[in-house]
């Protein structure tokens, strides 16, 4: 009897213990080879065949189809440069210059990856679109209400997320953080 | 009391092991990964252009908003397949997905250098077929391998400026997945 409790004992931990870690690395994201740049994330290994058994847990997951290398690369950003988790309610400021790239495009998502409604139908910027400084430097203002210059609305969620996606571009696998890779700053500006 | 600790130690190692198989499991049970989204709506072997996402519906999460995209299905049994991809005027890329949705293979319109992306998709038993005379009068032919004999051709299109959307969604509408009849073994003596 005290060998089939302590059997069935042991198993309910091992069941516990393993199924709460797959639901915790996967409900965050973690996965190995991960590109960490000013808060920045790519997991440029993500869109090859080198991509880890996490990785590929997650995309069945999620449902989405990664950036193929080759194609480009995904950089997300969930919060400030001061640890701050991005708030829709808030104004934040995303100023600077991006890594090298043909084309790049930032957008907002929600946190299951839809984008979020609002009056202008604006859910991001491509390189092309953008307003720039005489230097090439741009400031695009994430916030609820409308702004002058480059605004992207957030809608007033709470929680949001950035993605800058940079295509055609020689930052990949290889790529270390540094000065070569410049990412724009992420500043919360003001909340009400 | 050592009998509980030991029997929580063994639980936990356990536990490792069930995590590491779940995760590994994980992506052969999913059912709501792109694939099986796209499943319904895009027929095998033809390409299919997707909506635009908007706020209220998105076939797959994290879509760029800026790009027109289309899919095809492949199913290589029946034969290598032949895809044609016209060059939008921005950017246009081709991105290959193993059945579990691993990206194996990307092309963009500049490394491809025309002003049409064609290539064959084939297995690596169907290219081991492919006489090798024929692979030399065909130098400019581009043949990728697929590692699955299904799977998912991504086609997208970028429309740097809303306005330009057209465009870029006529150009993923134009394009071609054809399944090409097994080459003729030559015969032999």
């Amino acid at each position: 009897m005290r060998l089939l409790f302590g059997t069935l004992f042991g198993l309910a931990i091992a069941a516990a213990v393993g199924l709460g870690l797959t639901y915790y690395a996967l409900a965050h994201g973690t996965s190995f080879g991960g590109l960490a740049i000013e808060g920045w994330t790519a997991w440029p290994k993500t869109g090859t065949v080198d991509a880890d058994p996490y990785a590929r847990a997650s995309i069945s997951r999620t449902g989405r189809l990664p950036t193929a290398m080759g194609d480009g690369v995904s950089f997300s950003l969930k919060s400030d440069d001061d640890g701050k988790a991005l708030d829709g309610r808030c104004e934040v400021v995303v100023a600077g210059i991006t890594p090298v790239a043909r084309f790049w495009t930032l957008t907002l998502y929600n946190a299951d990856g839809g984008l979020v409604a609002n009056s202008t139908n604006r859910y991001g910027f491509t390189s092309q679109e953008i307003v720039r400084r005489s230097d090439g430097s741009f400031e695009i203002v994430v916030a609820p209400r409308a702004n002058s210059g480059n605004w992207l609305p957030t809608g007033g969620v709470d929680r949001y997320e950035l993605v800058l996606r940079l295509y055609d571009t020689a930052v990949g696998v290889a790529t270390k953080a540094g000065r070569e890779i410049p990412m724009p700053d992420v500043t919360t500006r003001s909340c009400p | 009391m050592i009998r509980w600790l030991l029997l929580i130690l063994g639980g936990a190692l356990l536990g490792g092991i069930v995590h590491l198989a779940s995760v590994i499991i994980l992506p052969r049970t999913a059912t709501q990964d792109a694939y099986a989204r796209l499943a319904p709506i895009a027929p095998v072997n033809s390409v299919v252009a997707l909506p635009v996402p908007t706020p209220e519906k998105a076939v797959m999460p994290f879509m760029d908003p800026a790009f027109a995209s289309a899919i095809c299905l492949y199913d290589l049994s029946q034969g290598p397949l032949k895809l044609t991809v016209p060059v939008s005027p921005a950017y246009t890329s081709v991105s290959f997905y193993t059945r579990s949705n691993v990206a194996y293979y990307a092309i963009n319109d500049r490394a491809a250098g025309r002003r049409v992306i064609e290539l064959d998709l084939m297995t690596t038993a169907q290219h081991d077929q492919v006489p090798e005379d024929e692979e030399v009068t065909a130098a400019d032919r581009l043949i990728v391998e697929s590692p699955t004999p299904t799977g998912i051709i991504a086609i997208r299109a970028m429309a740097p400026e809303p306005g330009l959307m057209r465009v870029a969604q006529g150009t993923v509408a134009a394009s071609k997945c054809v399944t090409q009849a097994e080459p003729a073994r030559p015969q032999r003596k």
